[in-house]
Formats: structure tokens, sequence, C-alpha cells
């Protein structure tokens, strides 16, 4: 009997053990990927980007999103190194457009229109959320990569 | 004894390293080959050049408070050394913010002049 319970039991106990953990993306620390990818906005977790994404927006950071990113070369190849090594995964699946090229917006993503689906045009342009990119403003936590559903709230 | 030589050392190479703001100031001044004025630093600091954002976009015109950056509303330090000793003290950040953010507001770099201005108006008393 006892052999019948237990699996179903796991599986029981499993599922309801992933909705939380789908959207903590948990990073070995790194200093210099937290400073220089955090100072304009926070530090975006490399799982959300595929690696060519990642290799695409660190090639050219003196025309990041219309502002000069540019860093010193010894950080760039570190920063891309980490980035590379901790994208992608099975969630965030191919982040390229339709014509093959990378994406570089997180917000392109098809995972972020998913799961941002049910926020209307009118909460976005709150003057507390202002942008897309600016995660915490929902997300309290984003900063140390928690962004699972249960922990975010929309500011008025 | 040995040690305490070791320490001394350590000691005086890192208040070597370390920088303050007026240090900038005077290494502007020197490069610029003239004095600072914080008047003509207030007024470069509060204007557009051209382009869309001025310093004051994302630091306000207030510099001894916090800002916010003026796209992805991301809270930002107070500049003014006087409200933020992390300010003006490591030349490698110095030198990396005025080359993007000059690029930024001006689409060039900003000359040792202009640089020199800016630093005296953050360090005048307000």
């Amino acid at each position: 009997m006892k052999r019948i319970i237990f699996p179903p039991l796991f599986a029981l106990l499993a599922a309801l053990a992933l909705p939380a953990q789908a959207d903590s993306y948990r990073l070995p620390k790194n200093a210099v990927f937290e400073e220089e990818c955090g100072s304009c906005h926070i530090a975006f977790p490399p799982q959300m980007l595929h690696a060519d994404s990642w290799r695409a927006m660190m090639g050219d950071l003196s025309r990041h999103f219309g502002s000069d990113a540019s860093i010193d070369e010894k950080r760039r190849t570190a920063i891309t190194d980490f980035l590379v090594a901790n994208s992608g995964g099975r969630k965030t699946g191919d982040t390229r457009d339709a014509q093959g090229k990378p994406l570089l917006r997180i917000t392109e993503t098809a995972r972020f229109a998913k799961k941002h689906r049910e926020i209307s045009t009118a909460t976005w342009k709150r003057v507390a959320i202002k942008s897309p990119a600016n995660c915490a403003a929902c997300h309290a936590l984003a900063a140390v990569g928690e962004y699972s559903d249960h922990s975010a709230v929309s500011p008025k | 004894m040995r040690h305490i030589l070791i320490i001394a050392a350590a000691l005086f190479a890192s208040s070597a390293l370390a920088e303050t703001p007026r240090d900038f100031l005077t290494r502007f001044e020197k490069e610029a080959g003239a004095a600072a004025s914080a008047e003509r630093g207030a007024r470069f600091f509060n204007t557009s050049h051209g382009g869309e954002w001025s310093c004051a976009s994302c630091h306000t015109e207030r510099p001894a408070q916090a800002g916010r950056h003026a796209k992805t509303g991301k809270a930002i330090a107070p500049l003014a050394p006087a409200a933020n000793a992390e300010r003006f003290t490591d030349a490698a950040k110095v030198d990396k913010w005025f080359r993007r953010n000059c690029n930024d507001t001006l689409n060039r770099l900003c000359s040792a002049q202009e640089k020199a201005d800016v630093m005296a108006w953050l360090l005048a008393p307000k």
C-alpha cells in the first residue's frame, strides 16, 4: 500500500512547490555584474535571455537602448562570460525575433508577455511604474531575483 | 616592528590611492588651464545641450537630493559630495560616468573646463 501512496504524494508536493520556485532566479554572487548592470536599472537576471541575446547586447554597450553604457574591456569580457554562463534555460526558450535576430529587451520575449498578460496599459503608465523595465516597482524582491506572482504588487 | 612597517605602508598606499572631490576639481582646472566657475557649472548642469536630457534630468537641479533615472525610473543617490560621501572618490568611476553621461547629454565628451565648472558647483555650499 505504501508503495502506491508515496509516488503520487511526492508528485503532489513537487507540484505545490513548483509555482513558488518557477520565478525565482538565483545567481552566484558577482560584484562586478551587480555594480555595472545595476546602476541605471536593476541587474536583470541573466536567465531571462538566451546567451546570443547577451552576446549581442554586450557587443554594443556604447549604444545601449539610446544610452552610452560603455565599460572597460576587462569588465565587459568578465560580465559577458557571467551572463552567458547563467543565461537562458528551459523556461526562457529561444529569445530571437521572427527574423532570427537575438532580442535585446526582456520585455519583448514571449515569456515576459505571457507572464504580464493581465497587466493593463493603464497600469503600465502609472507614475510609480513608469517603464516595464522597472521590475522593482511591482516585484519588491527583484533585486534578489524573486519574481514570483505572489510576491508582486502593482503600486497605485 | 616589521609588521608595523607593513601596516603603515599599506595605510599610506591606500590613502594615496583614494581621491577626494577636491582632487578632481584641481585635476580638471589643471587640465583646462583655467579656474573653475560654480556659476557656469550650475548653468551647464541645468540646461540641455541640444539633446533630450540635461544633467538635471536625472540628478535634479538640487544635486544634494536623490534623483531618478529619466528613463528607467531607478533611484539615483545624491551627486553632491556634501550629501553623499561616496561621490568623487574613485577616478575610474568619475571618468566612466563623465564619459557616458556627457555622451548622453551632449553627444560628445565634456571639456576639462566643463567638468571643472560642474565640480566647483557641486562643491559650492548650498
